[in-house]
């Protein structure tokens, strides 16, 4: 061990910053110790008790700058000396940095002048205090969190709309306010068809297919699937569509919800009555004679829905285009009948990360072979004993609670999924995976990435199963929809353009697998 | 009004919660801020209840203490021999910094620093029979904060030192404090050798008389003016008290010359208050406690009016919960060490100099404080930001005391505890670190935010006083 000293007469540096090049000193390599001080009495105190004072310190005043290091070897401590010496060379005044981040939302918004939109993704059992917070700053209110009371969500709503601000969710996924998607929301072209929803990726579908084929969405307001259940009142819903009726920039409206409750279906239905928009209403498992009185047209599936409402933009017949969209699914029928030849086994298994698309499939399904088991089922009687293990004919949604405990979404995190195509392909009386993609903020970067090794390992165990599967999103999304279904296609999967579509073909190849009974 | 209002204006976001969500804003051409946000801390269902229920007694509570607090007129109006003022004060008697503590629970300085005020009490003649009688229960503990003083580290007061008298001229309460011994090996930091007892000796025999002519002959000095200035002047008068030393000795030099007949003595008086940056400090802290004891028992009030450490717990009171103490452990502070230290050597948080803290100065100040900054991570923004901070859990904005960065807004004051379990933000301490062996001193300086558990106590004990305030009602009506 040896000591060395540097002394620099007449620089001065503040004691805080020669501790903050003592610390550095300290860490280079062969140091054990260090001492960087002004020469005040005090500090060569300092620096004998450290055994670290050198004679020629002694004539030193506290104006005189004192580098002194107890190194391995004289090496370590001129190098050490020379870093102490780099190190107050940069020393300089910091400007002030950017944003070194918010703790509290009040902060937050003195901080951005004109804030007007809080989204909020925290616990839930915090999420309603700080929506509470955000409506008293007079902000919007997309809430993101789940877990939130049915009280809360009343009186959150209540106070918004006396301040006339918006409450969106609680548990509202997705949203697209002035062009700019909110949390798991596309990136879709901007145009005069406005949308309200009760049912996050029901919002997605309608909102991609229209961007996908030409149209363009004003506004696309979600409301948290409880808004429309008795408790709440449809409070948000019926406001967001007088907003939409109020708003210049929409022309057309469309409705996304489950079936509400009847006496919000009344109101609805006296809303849309009074209303100067056409407006296109798609109620997933019901298509309500009230809301077809109303004047409104009612879709029986997300697809449609969008398809009116594309019609109603261009000036085109609704029954004309839907019409198309018949011939187009008669194609799809031959098509069914084609899969169906290299096919193997009866059953069909849904694997679904979106709880609308997976309640879309179930209910293309009725039509065409009956209720079909699910964790959600639209008819009770079809619950599925263990939601882990299929049974027939089975469709999940694999974004439904009890796999999300703890858990993030399959959306994001595609290992359940993953196992559960491995495990369907190991059936040998499954002939069809029916599964959906969804692409857009928050969802994950790479799906294929994440789904590709069990896609050919499902591949290489069944040879003739047969995966059909549809991409919600757009090309604007970070994912870009072309390259998903490029490499979807590639891996020998058969993507249609909407879950409608994939569904309908999916349950023709069942309804001729039973006919041609291959067992 | 419409809630369709917002589809005509830019889309600014306050993100809270996923930072993920942020994204898709920035990219798609609006404005987002992200809020890191953290939990609340967990205090009992009940106690959140009760608090909730009584929101606007609490609010009407608070603004009173607010009153109080900011209408404090700390003045030094004199000094004497801690025995002669401090009220309670004895021979056997030694009072400490922080909450109560045995003696067998003290930390190293305090133990070295009661060691030192017993010898210099004749109470003992070395350490080791100093020790001895400690232990033997002979000699009383207190804390400062019992006896209207405050006392920084250790905070050790004795009966024949000598101590400033401060008094609140708006309500006529008083608050006392020792002499500050200056940097080096000193009493505080727990160091007891000859050379500290001997500068306890010159301090009450030489500086002491001279001060005491020199104040006597200005009458009062008014320290809320100076504190005001100080911050003006780069101090936030707890870690950086040279702003405030210099104006101190501005005041008080022409009085010593005036009144000092012995003129070596006036020259060693004036150059050891010109040799010691922190000499105000000794003065801050007790105008700071006077401004707060005023506003003691205010039942109802969940604001702080203490935040002390006795460098093993740290303890905090409220004005609605009397002399009741709310304590956690004292935790060791982020700092810079002088040469041939390390956190190793670091004692817990010690000092009644949060009281700096609970009265809207110190860390909440460090805004004021460029020349401090190092200590807080390096950058005036980080400073500017913990000061911004601390307005969150504070109650009002000084009227007196201001950043001038922030375009002199008031200094964040008055320390909500309702405000700090709502936001999980703890109070923000600049302050020094002492050695955890007795004798050794000063081995750095540093920041710290508080433990959270005093003030989730505080919380619920608060609720535990009112609920016995409203039962206490409903038997006598």
């Amino acid at each position: 061990m040896i000591v060395k000293g540097f002394v620099k007469k007449g620089a001065y540096h503040d004691s805080v910053t020669l501790m903050l090049v003592t610390k550095e000193v300290n860490q280079s390599s062969g140091v054990e110790n260090s001492g960087v001080v002004m020469a005040s009495e005090n500090n060569k105190e300092l620096l004998r008790d450290a055994g670290l004072f050198l004679k020629e310190f002694e004539s030193l005043t506290e104006t005189d700058l004192i580098v002194s290091v107890c190194a391995k070897d004289e090496d370590d401590a001129t190098k050490a000396i020379q870093l102490a010496e780099a190190i107050l060379k940069g020393v300089k005044s910091s400007a002030l940095r950017e944003n070194v981040g918010f703790k509290s939302l009040s902060q937050a918004v003195s901080a951005l002048p004109g804030a007007n939109l809080a989204v909020i993704s925290v616990a839930g059992r915090y999420a309603a205090f700080e929506a509470f917070k955000a409506l008293e700053n007079n902000l919007h209110v997309m809430l993101f969190s789940d877990n939130v009371s049915v009280e809360d969500e009343i009186r959150l709503k209540t106070m918004a709309l006396e301040k006339g601000l918006l409450v969106m969710g609680p548990d509202c996924g997705t949203a697209i306010i002035n062009g700019i998607p909110l949390a798991f929301a596309n990136v879709v072209q901007r145009g005069s068809i406005g949308i309200v929803a009760a049912s996050g990726t029901g919002l997605q579908e309608v909102s991609s297919i229209i961007s996908n084929l030409g149209g363009g969405i004003s506004q696309a307001i979600g409301t948290g699937g409880r808004d429309i259940k008795k408790e709440v009142g449809g409070l948000m819903f019926l406001e967001a569509i007088q907003a939409l009726e109020q708003d210049p920039d929409t022309s057309i409206i469309v409705l996304i919800s489950k079936p509400p409750s009847s006496d919000i279906l009344e109101k609805i239905a006296h809303t849309v009555q009074n209303s100067t928009k056409p407006i296109v209403a798609i109620l997933i498992g019901g298509k309500p004679q009230v809301i077809e009185d109303s004047g409104a047209y009612a879709a029986t599936n997300l697809e449609e829905a969008a398809h009116i409402a594309l019609a109603l933009h261009s000036g085109e017949n609704v029954a004309q285009r839907l019409s198309k969209l018949q011939e187009r699914n008669l194609a799809l029928i031959e098509k069914a009948k084609e899969l169906a030849l290299g096919a193997k086994g009866w059953y069909i298994r849904g694997l679904y990360s979106g709880g609308t698309l997976c309640d879309e499939a179930q209910l293309i399904a009725k039509d065409l072979l009956g209720s079909v088991y699910s964790n959600t089922p639209l008819n009770p009687k079809f619950l599925l004993k263990n939601a882990n293990q299929s049974f027939e004919h089975t469709i999940v949604d694999l974004g439904d609670d009890e796999f999300t405990k703890g858990k993030p979404h399959p959306m994001i995190d595609f290992s359940l999924r993953n196992q559960r195509i491995l495990s369907e392909a190991s059936d040998k009386e499954v002939a069809v995976l029916l599964f959906d993609v969804v692409l857009g903020y928050g969802s994950h970067p790479d799906p294929i990435g994440q789904l590709q090794p069990a896609i050919t390992e499902a591949r290489k165990q069944n040879p003739h199963l047969l995966m059909i599967c549809s991409v919600c999103g757009t090309n604007g999304d970070p994912q870009n929809k072309q390259e998903v279904v490029r490499r979807l296609t590639e891996l020998g999967v058969e993507v249609q353009p909407s879950n409608a579509a994939a569904s309908f073909l999916a349950f023709h190849v069942v309804l001729n697998l039973n006919s041609t009974l291959n067992r | 009004m419409s809630v369709g209002k917002i589809f005509r204006q830019p889309l600014n976001v306050v993100n809270i919660g996923l930072a993920g969500f942020a994204a898709s804003v920035s990219d798609c051409g609006g404005s987002v801020v992200q809020v890191n946000w953290r939990p609340p801390l967990s205090v009992d269902a009940d106690a959140y209840s009760t608090m909730a229920t009584h929101n606007n007694a609490i609010e009407a509570a608070n603004a009173r203490v607010m009153e109080v607090i900011l209408s404090g007129k700390p003045v030094l109006v004199g000094m004497d021999l801690a025995a002669n003022v401090i009220p309670g004060m004895r021979k056997d008697l030694i009072l400490h910094s922080g909450p109560p503590i045995t003696w067998q629970r003290m930390c190293g300085p305090t133990r070295g620093a009661i060691i030192g005020a017993l010898i210099y009490e004749g109470l003992a003649t070395n350490a080791s029979d100093a020790e001895k009688l400690a232990a033997s229960g002979k000699i009383a503990f207190a804390p400062c904060h019992h006896h209207s003083a405050v006392g920084p580290m250790a905070g050790i007061v004795s009966a024949s030192m000598p101590v400033f008298i401060i008094r609140n001229d708006t309500f006529g309460n008083y608050a006392y404090c020792t002499l500050n011994e200056g940097l080096g090996k000193v009493l505080r930091y727990g160091a007891f050798g000859a050379e500290v007892i001997e500068k306890l000796r010159w301090m009450e025999q030489v500086l002491y008389p001279v001060l005491q002519d020199a104040i006597a002959s200005l009458g009062s000095i008014d320290l809320k003016s100076i504190i005001a200035q100080a911050l003006h002047m780069g101090d936030e008068v707890h870690n950086r008290n040279r702003a405030g030393t210099s104006l101190f000795y501005r005041t008080i030099a022409p009085a010593i010359v005036s009144v000092c007949n012995n003129t070596s003595d006036a020259v060693k008086a004036l150059n050891f208050i010109h040799g010691n940056d922190h000499f105000f400090l000794n003065l801050s802290m007790p105008a700071a406690k006077c401004c707060l004891d005023a506003a003691r028992g205010v039942p109802f009030s969940s604001i702080v009016v203490a935040m002390a450490r006795n460098g093993t717990d740290f303890g905090i009171q409220l004005a609605g919960t009397n002399n009741q103490w709310f304590v956690g452990d004292a935790l060791v502070p982020d700092a810079l060490f002088f040469p041939g230290f390390t956190k190793d050597d670091a004692n817990p948080d010690i000092g009644d100099s949060a009281i700096t803290e609970t009265l809207g100065l110190g860390g909440f100040a460090i805004a004021a404080a460029p020349a401090i900054v190092q200590f807080v991570g390096g950058s005036a923004a980080d400073a500017v930001q913990y000061t911004l901070d601390m307005y969150e859990i504070a109650a009002a904005e000084n009227n007196v005391f201001q950043i001038p960065y922030l375009d002199f807004r008031g200094t964040p004051t008055g320390i909500d505890v309702r405000k700090v379990v709502e936001t999980g933000i703890t109070p923000f301490i600049d302050t020094g670190v002492a050695h955890k062996e007795p004798g050794v001193g000063q081995v750095g300086a540093g920041v710290l935010s508080a433990p959270a558990m005093p003030f989730q106590k505080a919380f619920d004990g608060l609720a535990k006083t009112i609920r016995s305030i409203n039962d206490g009602a409903i038997k006598n009506p």
